[in-house]
């Protein structure tokens, strides 16, 4: 039985603050498909598209039959617990830090043995275990092996809480808590256990309806961030910035626009302003004070959380300039997740289609209503993936777009959405 | 039916001049240092000229960016047979695999092989991280343990399939650290009783302190020729008897609990005409407690299963009843990196030519040398043995 995580004394201000010590990060390239896989939270491993064998580790040439052909295929992970041992020593500083450490062999039912990290919950070998896979604090995949069955509070495994975000007992910055997202993201954060939530509105004089209500949760604080302004950005991590743990960056502008449906570029400019410039001005000012923090404590600062839209990845004309900020504001989240994967702060994008809120009044549904996406924000941080696309638009047009970019682009031209 | 070529026989093989390069716990030197003084120690130990050694194989880890290509140039030296073998604990079997035929054949009329490695305070760690595709993908980011976890796993799951215990492999190390007592070269000065092995601090349980190699600089060399050419020279000698080879043997075992050698023993022992009783002296690969048990069992000086009760049935000291890793080995005289793939050769080479000192068999003639190197993922992938005699 995993012990519930218990909130962690105040932290001791004369200590100094640890530095993040990275596992071994690097990785061939056919084994970053594991990684790719695990950025959605998918365990997948090579499978022979000619003799059908499975493998691990992965390969350049399929080991029993020598085919080229493996394609990436989803794992159940059930298998064998065969043989583990508790490390007392490693030449890794990382896992110095963090002795003693628990590892297994297991056999996957699928068939190669794999070492796994173990869960404190897995039984002494031979048990059955299912394996999982993880991001670890490198942001590479790892094997895990996980309980047939866990327990309630399984999730704060330490061994586990060290691949994942999780908000509980954390201290979270959302920036735009008035939009119908950023009250239900707090609500959730709320809900998750949250320890403080600062909450940022852009423009004090604005009370939608249920934020009086939202300010009066014992968790929350308002705080005053514009991210169209550089000072008010510099300000707010001035204040508070040595404290957050997680930055949730709901601040978005949208507009239904394409290019010849207006004319000027005055709206276009202020969705940059707000969708990318926004990030850039939240990322330069909270960035460095998150990856000091990277390994202070048990609720140590852990991951940044940008939302994004389904139509980052292909532009949809009826929103095109709304797209195209998005599309500049994921290139830019690729920049700094590189940037704060150096002290193992994970960067968590999400795209979700359309939203149930008056921007998208007239999309018809399926449209993903806010406190869906917000669950699905906090799922993603407590299963520490990278990528999520909520909702069954985004899921359809990421599947789309995977099977052919190009295809997508005509279909979205044709107003096929 | 075509008659296709059958393989040769291992006749007219000679290994002569074992030499050591003193062990050092951490050295400045590079790699090539201690290849140099190798192959210093063979010239005037033999008393040929350099050009004269026209076969070189060289085995090392810490060499890079050069192979054995680039130590012909650093040494001056320029043979027209050379090999790389970079194979770590199976290096030596593999070396005089391939020396032996190239003398055979007439490439070469005199191979020096050498393993050399240097260790430097942190470069162990180095090695680890990079040591093989799978490590960095597979093995090294659980844990970092290198091949302490991999061997935990190996050595917990034998315990549990074959009842051994602890002490068994407690025997294995105590008995090594009673031969390096009498081996000047042995990193470890200090006797080891049963009782210090089993209070040792756990590094992954159940491997505990005394059940790892300490790694260290040094080196390991010998020279291959024609038997006739190291008598001319007037050099004490042993002729090659037998000689097994074997990669990535049993892959389909989940978890290791037999190594290649249980796949071509009786080849083995059919070149020597030899049985498993009529070895005086065996040197197994010592990497851990487990892997020399397993060797016990699958060179077929016992059942596989029964390596606990053989433990507690011998005297593994070289004074003993079956003397085996007779000047401590890996486990209490270091790991000189790739030399250790060569200590059991050489100590060999020196019980069976009047050579071993304080140390000496008695009356050894028949001598067995068995490798096992690279762990890669889960286990070694190469295995190897061949069998000594005494010249005469």
């Amino acid at each position: 039985m995993t012990q519930a995580f218990a909130k962690p004394p105040r932290k001791n201000p004369l200590l100094r603050t640890p530095q993040m010590n990275l596992p071994p990060a690097a990785r061939g390239r056919v084994a970053l498909g594991l990684t790719a896989a695990a950025a959605e939270g998918r365990f997948m491993l090579q499978v022979c598209s000619e003799c059908g064998a499975t493998q691990y580790p992965p390969r350049e040439a399929c080991h029993q039959c020598l085919s080229p052909a493996l394609r990436w295929q989803d794992q159940t992970g059930a298998g064998e617990l065969l043989t583990e041992t508790t490390l007392s020593h490693s030449n890794d500083l990382y896992f110095r830090e963090r002795l003693p450490w628990r590892l297994g062999m297991v056999r996957l039912d699928a068939g190669p043995s794999a070492m796994v990290h173990l869960h404190g919950e897995v039984g002494a070998a031979p048990s059955r275990v299912r394996v999982g896979v993880r991001l670890d604090r490198a942001g590479q995949a790892v094997l895990i092996g996980f309980p047939e069955k866990g327990s309630e509070h399984m999730a704060d495994d330490p061994m586990l809480r060290e691949m994942a975000s999780d908000p509980k007992f954390r201290k979270v910055l959302v920036t735009d808590g008035k939009s119908p997202v950023g009250q239900a993201v707090v609500r959730a954060l709320a809900k998750a256990g949250a320890d403080l939530i600062w909450v940022g509105q852009a423009e004090p004089w604005k009370q939608p309806a249920g934020f009086a209500e939202l300010a009066r949760l014992p968790q929350v604080s308002v705080v005053d961030l514009d991210v169209r302004d550089e000072r008010s950005v510099q300000e707010l991590a001035a204040l508070i910035g040595a404290k957050v743990d997680i930055v949730i960056n709901t601040a978005e502008l949208h507009r239904r626009h394409g290019i010849g449906g207006r004319a000027g570029t005055e709206v276009a400019r202020e969705e940059m302003e707000v969708n990318y410039l926004g990030l850039l001005r939240l990322a330069q000012a909270f960035g460095p004070v998150l990856m000091a923090r990277a390994a202070d404590g048990a609720t140590h600062a852990t991951a940044w959380v940008n939302l994004l839209s389904i139509c980052a990845l292909s532009n949809h004309p009826p929103e095109g300039t709304y797209s195209a900020s998005k599309a500049a504001a994921l290139s830019l989240a690729q920049c700094l997740r590189a940037e704060l994967r150096a002290a193992g702060v994970r960067v968590l994008n999400v795209f979700p289609g359309p939203l149930d809120d008056e921007w998208s009044q007239n999309v018809p549904p399926p449209k993903l209503a806010p406190q869906a996406l917000a669950s699905a924000i906090v799922k993603a941080l407590r299963d520490g993936v990278e990528d999520v696309y909520p909702g069954d638009i985004a899921q359809d047009w990421l599947a789309r777009w995977r099977d052919n970019p190009k295809v997508l682009e005509r279909e979205l031209a044709a107003g096929g959405s | 039916m075509t008659a296709y070529l059958k393989r040769k026989g291992y006749e007219g093989v000679a290994l002569t001049l074992p030499v050591t390069v003193s062990y050092e716990r951490y050295s400045i030197h590079g790699a090539h240092w201690y290849v140099g003084q190798a192959v210093r120690a063979l010239v005037q130990g033999s008393g040929l000229g350099k050009a004269q050694i026209d076969g070189l194989t060289v085995s090392s880890f810490s060499l890079a960016p050069d192979t054995a290509v680039g130590v012909t140039q650093h040494l001056g030296l320029s043979p027209r047979w050379l090999d790389h073998i970079p194979t770590g604990g199976a290096s030596g079997v593999m070396a005089l695999r391939r020396a032996a035929r190239a003398v055979q054949c007439g490439d070469a009329e005199v191979v020096a092989c050498v393993a050399a490695d240097t260790n430097h305070v942190d470069s162990f760690r180095h090695t680890l991280g990079a040591f093989s595709d799978f490590a960095r993908d597979a093995s090294y980011p659980y844990g970092a343990g290198g091949p302490n976890s991999m061997f935990a796993f190996i050595t917990a799951h034998y315990m549990r399939q074959y009842g051994a215990r602890r002490e068994d492999f407690g025997r294995i190390a105590v008995a090594q650290r009673a031969n390096a007592l009498a081996n000047p070269n042995a990193l470890f000065k200090t006797p080891l009783s049963l009782e210090q092995y089993m209070a040792a601090r756990p590094v992954a349980a159940p491997i505990h302190l005394f059940d790892c190699v300490m790694p260290c600089a040094g080196a390991e060399a010998f020279l291959v020729m024609a038997p006739e050419r190291a008598r001319d020279l007037g050099l004490p000698h042993v002729l090659l008897r037998g000689a097994i080879e074997r990669h990535n043997a049993f892959s389909a075992d989940p978890v290791m609990v037999r190594g290649g050698w249980a796949m071509d023993r009786e080849d083995l022992y059919a070149q020597a005409g030899m049985r498993p009783a009529d070895i005086d002296v065996l040197q197994t690969y010592d990497d851990y407690p487990v892997i020399v048990m397993m060797q016990f069992e699958d060179l077929g000086f016992c059942a596989k299963g029964e390596g606990p009760d053989f433990v507690r049935a011998h005297d593994l000291r070289f004074s003993g009843d079956f003397p085996q890793n007779t000047g401590g080995a890996q486990l209490s005289s270091g790991q000189a990196g790739a030399a250790g793939g060569f200590i059991g050769m050489t100590e060999t080479i020196r019980q069976l030519t009047g050579q071993a000192g304080a140390r000496a068999v008695p009356g050894a003639r028949r001598g067995l040398v068995a490798g096992f190197g690279m762990v890669t993922y889960d286990r070694c992938l190469c295995t190897g043995a061949v069998i000594l005699e005494a010249s005469a």
